[in-house]
């Protein structure tokens, strides 16, 4: 596992406070997201990122303007950290004509072109090669952007990923592999699904070098997130990061996690959480008071509040809209 | 006891070849594995082994003699002692050989029995080329120049897959792309349909057009779910914001003797996925035409080709401007008793009915769909129209076929004008047997097009 760096050095005050107030947007974004969908505002699937918020946050401050990024079904996170507007996601969970696909897409499939980022995939592991592909076209073009392509350890197991690893190695594609080990694939969990310790591991059968990460710390996250861009930047072909995390919620809505005992979620939670990791350096360290904390808090809140209003108000897409974006 | 070589039969749908370069003599002495001579099939040059060791008494066929037909004498080995007066005398001639012999005697033969029906041979006009001049070639030739040009024309245009680059082809549509393109843009995959689809749907997100060429539509299974739920449907879930503008092409329904598993087609499969486009091209006019337009179409394109298909000439318009656009039929032959729906290679049987049907007064129009996504609707029902009795034809299974839904268009739009049911000819309702014998009664053919026509005709 990469080394924590040390909280006191090289982090500044305002550094933290964005990693903390990105992290809270998240998480509340998908509190109201759970309170929507028990309201039957939100339908379908829904697959909360609450307690993984570290990854995304920390690997979306080693990326640079032009880097593209692509995950599975759990997108919610990514999407805002990325830098698209909380009212346009969650109106497309509430499936209305001011969500980002105008409401034909759903939790799982969003995407913008504006912010370089290519879905929101519901099929297992399908966005691996796709995200390679992404990768593959900036190498072809010429430029210097690097592909996050994100999956989950249940999507370790699907043969394509080995496929992609393969080529991706072998084009020196500027690709990193973020998997998201939250230790559960749906209901079950590693131990249960492969005998492999580690699943960053298995990229080294076809050279390409990785490590395994603690996930829930935005900082140790984005060192090895600026570690691995590098390595693709300079031509190196893909890098592999297996961020060991951990997800609070269910593996959807309708999952009542009966494969796992409150007190190891109560545990993570107390000990382990990305925020209050990030709280916590901002008080102990005393970079941040209380005051500064709680104004945050309320003005995502407020930003999180907004987006549902607008949710719920923005009109469902019109009829005439079944029979649109089908070919162009 | 001198004994006769025969051309043989190098790859499964080689009906003839050329006999490049003998690399041996009159009175050579030869041993068992020994190459004899390198012979040109449809997709290579292969190199020729003798069997058994002996003495080469004669050569029947000189080099650089095309249009040899497989099974024709091309050699005769002597046994020490042996001269070549002792041979038998040899008296065939290369290309008018093996015409007469019965169609089981030529195993690589496929089932649909030569000659191939070219229109510019068989005596009607062309109603389906645009005004200008032509010229021949055949529908590997058409491919290989759609997917050209369209790369010169565009740089972001690349062509991808296995066996495309170095070995210039599995079926040598991409010959000599590789030395004009280089490896960026000819690239060579490891064996990884699904790995490799889904690289191609990534790229064309990421400002490429990619053709990812499958070796054949039946390893596509292996990338459908690419194919479907990354390709077609992508513009649909991002609310228009983009698409997958890229082509997957290659070979696709039976070629000759390879069984089940190498023999499907998948036309009404992919006919069925809204925001595919499905292209069938049955000429090489239509193969370089529909290339070009897939190439340049913002959407993900399957177009499925026909290995039999590949090597038969036809007239293609010189114009380098000439596309073949999407959702338009065309008119192989005009008839006024019945209209004869196809694609792809049904188009062949068709014809080659509509020729039988005439000799017995039965006036056959023959449509070729070109798309199956999107479908030309007007024009099969204009023709049924004045009709009045349909039959579709194609080559893939009978349950859900574009058949089924052909006759329940014409039905629900064009019910008064019918003067008997839709009769709709496909391939039998099983998996592709290897047997010769089996697979010719497997496959669709003119004879039971054209009895399927007399029955709508009631005749």
């Amino acid at each position: 596992m990469a080394k924590k760096p040390d909280a006191t050095s090289n982090v500044s005050k305002e550094e933290l406070l964005k990693y903390y107030r990105e992290m809270l947007l998240i998480r509340r974004f998908e509190e109201k997201a759970g309170q929507l969908y028990g309201m039957g505002l939100i339908g379908g699937f829904c697959h909360l990122y609450i307690g993984q918020e570290a990854v995304v946050v920390g690997l979306e401050a080693a990326a640079k303007e032009g880097d593209k990024r692509i995950t599975s079904y759990r997108d919610h996170g990514h999407m805002l950290a990325c830098g698209m507007d909380p009212k346009g996601v969650m109106a497309e969970l509430t499936g209305r004509s001011g969500g980002y696909s105008k409401g034909k897409g759903g939790s799982m499939h969003m995407f913008s072109k504006e912010k370089h980022f290519y879905g929101g995939h519901g099929i297992v592991a399908a966005q691996v090669p796709l995200g390679a592909g992404l990768a593959f076209a900036d190498k072809y073009l010429g430029n210097d952007n690097v592909t996050f392509t994100y999956f989950g350890d249940g999507a370790a197991n699907q043969g394509q990923v080995y496929e992609t690893y393969n080529m991706a190695e072998l084009w020196d594609l500027p690709v990193v592999f973020v998997i998201e080990n939250n230790q559960y694939a749906m209901g079950t969990s590693m131990k249960r699904s492969t005998k492999s310790t580690t699943l960053y591991g298995r990229g080294l059968a076809y050279g390409i070098p990785g490590e395994q990460v603690d996930g829930m710390d935005v900082l140790a996250v984005k060192a090895a997130g600026t570690k691995a861009v590098e390595h693709c930047r300079a031509g190196k072909g893909p890098y592999i990061l297996e961020m060991m995390t951990y997800r609070y919620r269910g593996h959807s809505m309708s999952d009542p996690a009966k494969y796992r005992t409150r007190e190891e979620v109560e545990k993570i939670k107390t000990e382990k959480d990305c925020i209050e990791h990030v709280r916590d350096l901002l008080t102990q360290g005393g970079l941040a008071s209380d005051e500064e904390l709680k104004a945050i808090d309320k003005d995502i809140k407020a930003i999180v509040n907004e987006s549902a209003e607008f949710a719920k108000e923005s009109p469902e897409p019109l009829e005439s809209e079944l029979w649109t974006d089908i070919t162009v | 006891m001198a004994t006769e070589v025969l051309m043989p039969a190098l790859s499964p749908t080689m009906e003839e070849g050329t006999l490049a370069k003998w690399l041996v003599k009159v009175g050579d002495k030869v041993k068992s594995g020994q190459i004899l001579a390198e012979i040109e099939t449809d997709k290579a040059t292969m190199e020729f082994e003798a069997v058994d060791e002996g003495t080469v008494g004669a050569l029947l066929v000189s080099e650089g003699t095309a249009g040899v037909k497989v099974n024709t004498p091309i050699a005769v080995m002597v046994e020490d002692g042996e001269t070549v007066t002792d041979a038998p005398k040899p008296a065939v001639v290369a290309a008018v050989a093996a015409a007469e012999k019965p169609v089981a005697a030529v195993p690589a033969v496929p089932a649909v029995a030569a000659p191939a029906p070219a229109p510019v041979a068989s005596g009607w006009p062309h109603t389906d080329l645009p005004e200008g001049p032509t010229k021949t070639m055949t529908v590997r030739e058409a491919l290989r120049e759609a997917m050209a040009e369209e790369m010169r024309a565009d740089p972001t245009v690349f062509l991808m897959g296995e066996e495309v680059g170095e070995y210039q082809g599995a079926y040598k549509i991409s010959q000599g792309l590789l030395d004009e393109f280089g490896a960026k843009r000819v690239v060579d995959t490891p064996i990884t349909e699904m790995g490799f689809a889904g690289i191609g749907v990534g790229a064309s997100w990421g400002g490429l057009k990619p053709i990812v060429e499958f070796m054949t539509f039946n390893f596509s299974m292996q990338a459908i779910d690419h194919i479907l739920n990354s390709a077609a449907k992508t513009l649909y879930m991002s609310g228009g914001q983009m698409g997958s503008p890229m082509v997957f092409r290659g070979p696709n329904g039976a070629a000759a003797r390879v069984g089940a598993q190498h023999s499907q087609d998948y036309a009404a499969w992919y006919a069925a996925i809204p925001g595919l486009r499905v292209c069938m091209p049955y000429s090489a006019a239509d193969a370089k035409g529909l290339l070009k337009t897939a190439i340049r179409d913002p959407n993900p394109v399957v177009f499925l080709e026909n290995e039999i298909l590949y090597g038969r000439s036809f007239e293609v318009p010189v114009d380098p401007d000439f596309t073949v656009p999407f959702g338009k039929a065309s008119i192989l032959r005009e008839g006024k008793d019945v209209t004869i729906v196809s694609f792809g290679i049904g188009c062949a049987h068709a014809l080659l009915a509509a020729d039988a049907l005439a000799r017995d007064g039965i006036s056959a129009e023959v449509v070729n769909l070109r798309t199956l996504r999107p479908i030309d609707y007007d024009t099969v029902l204009a023709s049924v129209m004045k009709t009045n009795r349909c039959v579709t034809v194609e080559e893939g299974f009978p349950v859900g076929s574009i058949g089924d839904h052909l006759a329940s268009t014409i039905m629900q739009r064009a019910f008064d004008h019918l003067d008997a049911p839709v009769v709709t000819c496909t391939g039998k309702d099983v998996p592709m047997p290897y047997a010769a014998n089996l697979e010719k009664f497997a496959l669709i053919t003119p004879a039971e097009i054209v009895t399927a026509v007399k029955s709508v005709c009631y005749r």
